[in-house]
């Protein structure tokens, strides 16, 4: 890992995706006292992904808040406490029920603080699942990453590993900006080392290159790092070398490590789960286009899921859905081998 | 339990009654077997133990009528008339399914029969039963709208909302709330400050009313009251069916949030056998025939699954259909 916010000195742990987030809450709650937890089934359930397992015993119904199914009430009253100087975590079950809170995110959240003339402070983190974990169907499926990028005034993180789950996430804890936060379900029992210290953070606004390459770049979001790097490792037989950037937050995007491994490679296939339409690979795309159209050899290539809701069936899901044989055929279309 | 004799219902009518609770219920317990042996590969949110409300307030609706239904909708699919057949082939992600396989349990659907759709959002179909309610003001017609939904969800904004609205328009709509204690691991008392949720109606206008949810009678009586009054255009009512559900939030739900002794004293309720109980001790049915009732929901059921397994799986490409009515030469891809 090529991370200049790791600190030599300092042990690495293996541990999950799911570990990962739970360990930066944790830690992050024993440090200060304005850090608590709510959602649905946080508590006794210990999350229905099990991130905030036994987080009860250790910190009580007040910090750790199972609350009604009320997705309005859980944003907005965690905006208003932000509003007033704690910190709170919110989880959204699924990313598929933030429209739920649409409202308060988009026309609260976001706003609340510019439109205060800058007199808000919201230290809110919104964690969210996200993508599809198989045959769940329309609405317990979607990767809602972008939705709200057209929305000024929210930071949007998508950690693609338990290092940049654990580091981000203290990150936006620490943060005085509202931030929502994606995790893959499908990422969730992934295992990585993170290093074992209770201040390390990755701060926003750095992409990652997650793999060296000189031929062509995959800007991948998300679980996309994971399926990128399965298909540089098969290009690899081909002797075409792939670099792997994972911007790991969307907003702010890191512009300039994503342009100077464009500026090296001269090819670009940006990925996502989310669907291809206004997908996070939009607003990358016509970044690319924008800034950095004179390294380029070819089009920028999109892969995301097709534009149709995530079906149930897992036949028409996969073909839906994208995956590593998706971005080699996009990776081998610039050599005319699709 | 219902305090009318038996005896005033018709024989046919109470043996449908008992066929419809034992269909959910073997039906949910067919599933659930499927989804083991592989046939279903999604989610299955079962009904079990809440047969009653399900088959008790479809009951009361004519073909005509409306419902809108939620992720444990099985029952209430069942009750307005699915098939078995259809609702199993969707379970096992078929062409042949309600839904063409692209929706599954979450989604079931027929509007022939009035079925608007289960929903994988908690309250989701709220407004959209006070929607059908106001098309049929509208048009001056006498059907009925029935909004299915669990305890949980009366905490959502979309359920308050939407009875507002019902009640300042006095839309012809019931509210039937399933109060299950639960929802998925955290009890109703930690979700609402009250225990009576039927409460909430008195503040949107209209009347809410308190039901044994394990009594298919005490469920269909309300339920009738509450259409006659709807199609008198007196407005809405709010069902509120005190039942408990017998298994997991989804099948593999550890369970760990139930309350000591409260399974053992709800299995005492039991719908179904309770029911049947009552149908003998009544001297309407000897054994044998409910045990042939019994038989021929197991026949029925057999032949559902033999239909899902035989079923051709759709083509993948076939994902593309039915996103919009028009696609403009697949433009809109
Ligand atoms: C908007 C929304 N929030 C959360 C969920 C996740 N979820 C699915 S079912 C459920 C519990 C619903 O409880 P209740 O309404 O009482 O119905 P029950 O499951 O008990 O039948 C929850 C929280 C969801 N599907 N939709
Ligand atoms: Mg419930």
């Amino acid at each position: 890992m090529s991370d200049k916010n790791v600190n030599a000195n300092i042990e690495m742990k293996e541990l999950s995706f799911s570990e990962a987030i739970r360990e930066a809450m944790v830690e992050e709650m024993r440090r200060d006292p304005g850090v608590f937890l709510m959602g649905e089934d946080v508590g006794v359930f210990g999350g229905v992904w099990g991130v905030s397992h036994d987080m009860l015993d250790e910190f009580g119904p007040e910090r750790v808040r199972d609350t009604p199914i009320s997705e309005i009430a859980i944003v907005g009253t965690g905006l208003g406490a932000a509003m007033v100087g704690m910190r709170p975590i919110v989880e959204i079950m699924f990313g598929d029920f933030l429209m739920c809170a649409g409202d308060q995110i988009a026309n609260q959240v976001a706003k609340a603080r510019f439109m205060s003339g800058g007199k808000a402070d919201v230290p809110l983190t919104i964690r969210v699942t996200t993508g599809a974990p198989g045959s769940s169907a329309a609405q317990h499926s979607q990767s809602p990453e972008s939705w709200f990028m057209n929305v000024p005034g929210i930071k949007i993180v998508t950690p693609a590993t338990p290092a940049d789950a654990k580091g981000l996430l203290r990150t936006a804890i620490r943060g005085a900006d509202p931030v929502l936060f994606f995790e893959p379900k499908m990422l969730y029992a992934d295992k990585g080392a993170a290093p074992d210290d209770p201040d390390f953070a990755v701060p926003f606004g750095e992409a990652r290159v997650a793999r060296e390459g000189r031929d062509v770049t995959v800007i991948a979001v998300g679980i996309m790092v994971k399926h990128a790097l399965a298909a540089a490792a098969q290009l690899a037989e081909d002797d075409i070398s792939v670099e792997v950037v994972d911007p790991r937050t969307l907003v702010p995007l890191d512009k300039k490590t994503l342009i100077d491994s464009v500026a090296k490679t001269s090819r670009v296939v940006v990925a996502h789960e989310a669907h291809l339409r206004s997908g996070p690979g939009a607003e990358i795309a016509a970044m690319l286009a924008e800034e950095a159209i004179e390294y380029l050899d070819g089009p920028i290539v999109r892969v995301g899921a097709k534009n149709v809701p995530l079906p149930y069936n897992p036949a028409l899901e996969n073909y839906v859905l994208p995956d590593a044989s998706d971005i080699v055929r996009a990776l081998k279309s610039f050599w005319g081998k699709a | 339990m219902s305090d009318k004799e038996l005896t005033s219902y018709s024989k046919d009518f109470l043996a449908e009654l008992f066929r419809k609770m034992v269909l959910v219920r073997e039906f949910e317990l067919r599933a659930i077997e499927e989804r083991r042996n592989g046939l279903i590969p999604g989610f299955i949110h079962s009904c079990v133990g809440q047969e009653a409300s399900a088959v008790g307030a479809t009951a009361a609706l004519t073909q005509e009528d409306v419902i809108t239904s939620t992720h444990r909708g099985h029952g209430h699919l069942l009750g307005k008339g699915g098939d078995p057949k259809y609702m199993m082939a969707e379970l096992a992600a078929r062409s042949t399914g309600y839904c063409l396989g692209r929706g599954g349990s979450l989604h079931l659907a027929d509007f022939e029969l009035g079925i608007l759709g289960a929903n994988g959002i908690v309250g989701g179909g709220i407004p959209i039963a006070v929607g059908a309610g106001l098309a049929f003001q509208m048009r001056g017609e006498k059907r009925v709208s029935l909004s299915f939904f669990g305890d949980g969800a009366t905490n959502e904004g979309a359920f308050h909302e939407a009875l507002n609205l019902a009640g300042l328009w006095s839309l012809p709509v019931i509210f039937l709330c399933e109060n299950n204690l639960y929802g998925e691991g955290t009890p109703q008392d930690q979700q609402a400050p009250i225990a009576d949720l039927a409460k909430r109606a008195e503040s949107y206008g209209f009347p809410g009313e308190i039901v044994d949810g394990n009594d298919v009678l005490a469920v269909y009586e309300a339920t009738k009251a509450a259409a006659a009054r709807a199609r008198a255009g007196e407005g809405p009512t709010m069902i509120e069916a005190k039942t408990y559900r017998f298994r997991g939030h989804y099948e593999g739900d550890p369970q760990i949030y139930r309350k000591p002794g409260e399974m053992a004293e709800w299995r005492k309720r039991d719908p179904i056998p309770n029911f049947r109980q009552r149908l003998l001790d009544a001297g309407l049915f000897d054994a044998e025939a409910l045990d042939e009732i019994e038989a021929d929901v197991q026949a029925d059921l057999d032949e559902a699954v033999a239909f899902a397994e035989s079923a051709p799986a759709p083509k993948p490409e076939e994902a593309l259909a039915g996103v919009y009515a028009e696609t403009h030469d697949g433009l809109i891809f």
